[in-house]
C-alpha cells in the first residue's frame, strides 16, 4: 500500500455540519433576515424616502403614523420619523458593530495572552478583568461619558472598554485548554515562536466561542448605546440615534406614543435578532448538538 | 424517540403465535390473560424458554441476520449487516475487528443501548429464546443487568464519581427491586470479595477516583455480576489497562465465567486477548461477519483472507535482535545522565503538596542510526522522559548531551535553532494536527519559521507526502479528511521535514489498528534505513517494541530497571519487573520458549 489516494473533492466550509446545524436553527435564520433587512433599510432607506431626516415641517408637527407621506408620523419639530429612524439606525448599528469589533479585539488579545502564558502574567491579566467586572459597568460608562466629550467614536470606545471582559474570560478558558493539545506541542517542537503559536495555531481554533460572544456583544452594545443616549450622555442631537429618539419622546408619551414605540421597537428587533443569531451560532458550533 | 406502537404489538403477537404452534391450551391461556405492561420480562422467562422454537437450548444468545442502519450521509448505509452468531451457554465468545468494524454497535444493539440515530433495521436477537429487537424500553430495561450485563472500556467514565463503590453496586440491585437494604449491603461486600478487591469492607466506602484502573474495572465487573446475569457483555474491558493489569482482569473474567457457568461475549481488537480467553471467535470487518469458528480453528487455520491478514499484522514478540544498520558507525548521538523531573501539585503552603518523581535518575546513551525502545506501564515516566528530551518540559536536574552539547541547560531561545535536529512523532494522530491548518501549512510552517523559502519547503513537503505513502493532493487538504493511519503518516512527514538527527516516537502506533500499526512500523523502519536517523521509541506494548528496537529500556516508577537487546529482555530478563511484564503479554510467548504455552 504505497499510495493512499484521496480523490474526493476538497470539502468547503459551507458543507460543514456547523453550517447545516445553523441553517436548521429557525430563530437564528429569522435573526439573520431581520438584521439584513435593518441594515439594508438603514443604508438605502434614507435615499428612498421623500423627506430628509433634518427637514423641519412645522405645519406637520405630531403627525400620527401613516398620515400622508409620513409613514411613521413626525416628531415635535415636524421632522419625518421614518427618515430619522433609519438615520438613527445607521448610527446605532455602526456604534454597536464597531464597539463589538473593538471589545472583541481587546478581549481576544488579553484572553489569548493570559491563557497561553499563564503563570503570573496570566494571573495579573485576569485580575484586571476581575477588576473591570467588579465595577458596575453602567456607572463606569456614565462617568466616562459625562467627563469625555460625547461623539459617536467616543461612545464606541467607552462601550468597548467596558464590555471586553467577557470575551477575555471565554478566550482565556478556551486557550488554556487548547494549549495542552498535542498540536500545540507539535508547534513548539518544530520551533515556532510564541506569538506564532498563540495567534496562528491556537486562535483559529478558538474562533467559535469568540464569534458567539461577538454576536451577543453587538446586541449588548446597541442596548448600552441606547441607555447612554437615552440618559442624555450619548449621541447628541441633532444627530439621531435610537437612544436619544427615546429621550426626546419621553414628554410626549401620552399624546404621541408612536415617538417612543417606533424607536423602541427598532431597538427590540435589533437586539433580539442579534441574540437569536448568537444562540444559533452557539448551537451550531457546539458539536454536542449533533443529532445527525 | 419512542417505538411505534405497532412494533411492540407485533412482538407480543410473535410470542403468542409461536406458542400457538406448540399447543392450543397454552395459547388460550396467553390470550385470555390481558397483557400487563408493568410485568417484568424476567418473570416471563420460563414461558419464553417454552417458546423457543428456532433456538437450541444450549444457546444463551443468538443473533440472526442482524442489520443496523446508519443515518444518511455516513460512509456506509449499515453499521452492521446480516450478522449472525450464537453464544453457547457457559462459553466465551470473542468478537474481534478493527475500529469501525461494527463490533461495539453489535454489543449495544444486544443491550438495546443504540444511540437514537442508529437503529436495528432487520434481524433478531434472541436472549434465552426471546427476541429483544423492538421490545419496549420498559421491558428492555428490566432485561439489562438482570439477564445481560455489560462492562465498558473506560471504567472511570462508566462509574459515577460522586457515589461510593458500595452504593453503586447496591444501586443495580435496588433498581430492579432485589433484596432489602441490608441484604443488598452484604451482597455488595460479597461481590467485592468475589472480584478480588483487597479489604472489601474499606473498599465499600471508597469513591472511584481513589482506585486504580484495574480496581475500577473490578468494581464494574462486580456491578455487572450483582444480579447474576446469564450473559456478560464485555466491550474492550482491558484496552485501557496496562498489560499486567490486563492479564489479571482477563484471569478474573475467565474464573468467574467458569465458576458461575456464565456466557460471556467479549469484544476486542487484540488477537492476543482472543488467544488467552476465547472459546469461539467471530471476526468482523466493515459491518460484516467475515469468519467465525472455534478459537482453535480461527487462530490456527484462518480461512478468510482478512482474518489471515489481521493475524499476520499482530505484532509478534520476537526474541531476535534486529539486524543493525551501518555496523561500522557507532558515534554516540545522545547521552543522558541522571535526568530527573519531579511533578509537584497542590500547594506547599497548605501542606497538601503531592510530589511525584516522574523521571528519577535516568541514564542511557544512544548511538546514531539505532533505535532505543522505552517501555513501561502508565505512570512509569516514559512519556515524561520523551518530553524532557525534546524540551517540551524542563528537567530538574541531570544532563542531556545531544551531539556532545548539554541541551538540558539551554533556554527556549537558545534551544530553538537546535529544534530541527530533534523531532517527535506524537501519540494521538487526531490531536497532534491543527484542525484549522491544511496539511501543507502543517508541514511547511516549521521550516519557513526557520528560514527556508516557502517554495522549497512546499516542494519538500510534497516529496515527503508521497514518500510516506500519501497522495500529493493531500497537501491542500485538512487533517479531518484523513483516517488515523493517514494522519499518523502526516505526523511522520512533519517530523521528517527538517531531516532530523533524532526522532522521538511517543506511543506513535498505539492509537492505530493492528494492520495500520504494522504499516507504520514498516515505514519507520524504512525511513531509518534510508536516513540513518536515531530513534527513541516509547511504547507500552512490548510486542511492538520487539519489532523495531535495537535495544530496550524498561521503565518502572521513573527508573530504568533494565536495559538490553530484545533477546535479553524477552528471553532472559534480569529484573523481576521485566519478567512480570513479559509474562503478562496476552496470547503469546516468545517463539523460543514454547514450553510456557502449555500452562495458561
Amino acid at each position: 500500500m504505497t499510495a493512499i489516494a484521496a480523490h474526493l473533492p476538497p470539502t468547503r466550509w459551507w458543507h460543514s455540519r456547523a453550517v447545516y446545524r445553523f441553517m436548521r436553527h429557525h430563530l437564528a435564520l429569522v435573526g439573520i433576515a431581520m438584521i439584513t433587512l435593518l441594515v439594508l433599510a438603514c443604508t438605502i432607506g434614507p435615499y428612498a424616502l421623500p423627506y430628509d431626516s433634518l427637514h423641519i415641517d412645522l405645519r406637520a408637527r405630531f403627525a400620527p403614523p401613516l398620515s400622508g407621506h409620513h409613514y411613521f408620523g413626525t416628531d415635535p419639530l415636524g421632522r419625518d420619523l421614518a427618515a430619522r429612524l433609519l438615520m438613527a439606525g445607521r448610527v446605532s448599528l455602526l456604534v454597536g458593530f464597531s464597539a463589538m469589533l473593538l471589545s472583541t479585539l481587546i478581549g481576544t488579545l488579553v484572553g489569548v495572552t493570559a491563557g497561553y502564558r499563564g503563570g503570573w502574567i496570566g494571573a495579573a491579566l485576569m485580575r484586571v478583568v476581575d477588576g473591570f467586572l467588579s465595577y458596575p459597568s453602567i456607572f463606569l460608562v456614565l462617568a466616562l461619558a459625562a467627563t469625555l466629550r460625547p461623539s459617536p467614536v467616543m461612545i464606541t470606545v467607552i462601550i468597548a472598554v467596558t464590555s471586553w471582559m467577557e470575551t477575555a474570560r471565554i478566550v482565556e478558558a478556551e486557550v488554556r485548554s487548547l494549549r495542552e493539545r498535542e498540536f500545540v506541542q507539535a508547534a513548539r517542537m518544530v520551533g515556532l515562536s510564541r506569538r506564532h503559536i498563540m495567534f496562528r495555531e491556537i486562535l483559529p481554533n478558538a474562533m467559535g466561542p469568540i464569534i458567539v460572544a461577538a454576536s451577543l456583544a453587538v446586541a449588548r452594545a446597541i442596548l448600552l448605546e441606547a441607555y447612554i443616549s437615552f440618559l442624555g450622555y450619548g449621541i447628541q442631537p441633532p444627530l439621531p440615534s435610537w437612544g436619544n429618539m427615546l429621550n426626546g419622546a419621553q414628554q410626549y408619551l401620552a399624546s404621541a406614543p408612536w415617538l417612543a414605540i417606533i424607536p423602541g421597537a427598532a431597538i427590540t428587533i435589533a437586539v433580539t435578532s442579534f441574540n437569536f443569531i448568537g444562540d444559533g451560532l452557539r448551537d451550531a458550533l457546539d458539536v454536542r448538538n449533533d443529532h445527525f | 424517540m419512542s417505538q411505534p406502537p405497532t412494533k411492540e404489538w407485533q412482538v407480543e403477537r410473535q410470542i403468542v403465535d409461536l406458542s400457538k404452534e406448540r399447543g392450543n391450551a397454552k395459547s388460550q391461556r396467553l390470550e385470555s390473560q390481558p397483557y400487563d405492561r408493568t410485568r417484568l420480562i424476567g418473570e416471563d422467562l420460563p414461558m419464553a424458554s417454552d417458546v423457543q422454537a428456532a433456538v437450541p437450548a444450549d444457546v444463551a444468545l443468538s443473533v440472526r441476520d442482524l442489520s443496523v442502519s446508519l443515518p444518511e450521509g455516513m460512509e456506509r448505509a449499515y453499521a452492521v449487516e446480516n450478522v449472525s452468531f450464537d453464544l453457547k451457554r457457559g462459553q466465551i465468545l470473542c468478537i474481534i475487528g478493527e475500529s469501525g468494524s461494527g463490533k461495539s454497535v453489535t454489543a449495544n444493539a444486544i443491550m438495546g443501548l443504540l444511540p437514537k440515530a442508529i437503529r436495528v433495521s432487520s434481524g433478531a436477537v434472541h436472549l434465552n429464546g426471546m427476541n429483544i429487537v423492538g421490545l419496549s424500553p420498559i421491558k428492555l430495561r428490566s432485561l439489562r443487568g438482570r439477564v445481560v450485563s455489560m462492562i465498558f472500556q473506560d471504567p472511570l467514565s462508566a462509574l459515577n464519581p460522586l457515589m461510593t463503590v458500595g452504593a453503586q453496586i447496591e444501586e443495580v440491585m435496588a433498581a430492579h427491586d432485589v433484596g432489602t437494604p441490608k441484604s443488598r449491603r452484604s451482597r455488595a461486600v460479597d461481590l467485592l470479595i468475589e472480584v478480588g478487591l483487597p479489604d472489601p469492607q474499606l473498599m465499600y466506602h471508597q469513591y472511584p477516583f481513589r482506585l486504580s484502573g484495574g480496581q475500577r474495572q473490578r468494581v464494574m465487573i462486580a456491578m455487572a455480576l450483582a444480579l447474576e446475569p446469564a450473559i456478560l457483555i464485555a466491550d474492550e474491558p482491558t484496552t485501557a489497562l496496562d498489560v499486567t493489569t490486563q492479564a489479571q482482569i482477563l484471569q478474573l473474567i475467565r474464573d468467574i465465567q467458569r465458576r458461575k457457568g456464565m456466557s460471556v461475549m467479549f469484544i476486542t481488537h487484540d488477537f492476543g486477548v482472543v488467544a488467552e480467553i476465547a472459546d469461539y471467535v467471530v471476526v468482523m470487518e466493515k459491518g460484516h461477519c467475515v469468519e467465525q469458528g472455534t478459537a482453535e480453528q480461527v487462530l490456527k487455520s484462518p480461512s478468510h483472507l482478512y482474518t489471515r491478514r489481521l493475524i499476520a499484522a499482530v505484532p509478534r514478540l520476537t526474541g531476535k535482535d534486529r539486524v543493525a544498520l551501518q555496523p561500522a558507525d557507532r558515534t554516540s548521538i545522545l547521552k543522558v545522565e541522571c535526568l530527573a523531573k519531579t511533578y509537584r501539585s497542590g500547594s506547599s503552603f497548605f501542606g497538601r503538596q503531592r510530589i511525584v518523581a516522574a523521571v528519577n535518575g535516568v541514564t542511557f546513551d544512544l548511538a546514531s542510526g539505532r533505535t532505543l525502545g522505552v517501555v513501561g506501564e502508565s505512570g512509569s515516566g516514559k512519556s515524561s522522559l520523551g518530553r524532557l528530551l525534546i524540551k517540551l518540559m524542563d528537567s530538574d536536574s541531570g544532563s542531556i548531551l545531544f551531539e556532545g552539547r548539554d541541551i538540558a541547560a539551554l533556554s527556549e531561545a537558545e534551544f530553538r535553532p537546535l529544534r530541527p535536529k530533534i523531532q517527535m512523532i506524537f501519540q494521538d494522530p487526531f490531536a497532534s494536527l491543527n484542525p484549522r491548518s491544511t496539511v501543507g501549512q502543517i508541514l511547511t510552517v516549521g521550516p519557513v519559521a526557520h528560514g527556508m523559502p516557502y517554495g522549497e519547503a512546499a516542494e519538500r513537503a510534497r516529496e515527503l507526502l508521497s514518500h510516506v505513502g500519501l497522495d500529493s493532493g493531500a497537501f491542500d487538504r485538512y487533517p479531518h479528511e484523513f483516517s488515523g493511519g493517514q494522519r499518523q503518516r502526516i505526523g511522520i512527514a512533519r517530523a521528517l521535514m527538517f531531516k532530523p538527527k533524532l526522532l522521538i516516537a511517543d506511543e506513535a502506533v498505539s492509537a492505530l489498528d493492528v494492520s495500520i500499526q504494522a504499516q507504520i512500523l514498516k515505514l519507520l523502519d524504512q525511513i531509518q534505513r534510508e536516513t540513518g536517523v536515531s530513534m527513541i521509541f516509547i511504547t507500552h506494548d512490548l510486542r511492538v517494541a520487539s519489532q523495531i528496537c535495537d535495544e530496550i529500556a524498561v521503565m518502572h516508577r521513573g527508573h530504568i530497571v533494565e536495559r538490553g537487546p530484545p533477546s535479553q529482555i524477552f528471553l532472559d530478563p534480569k529484573s523481576n519487573y521485566t519478567r512480570e511484564l513479559v509474562a503478562a503479554i496476552p496470547g503469546e510467548q516468545p517463539a523460543q520458549a514454547p514450553q510456557h504455552l502449555a500452562n495458561p
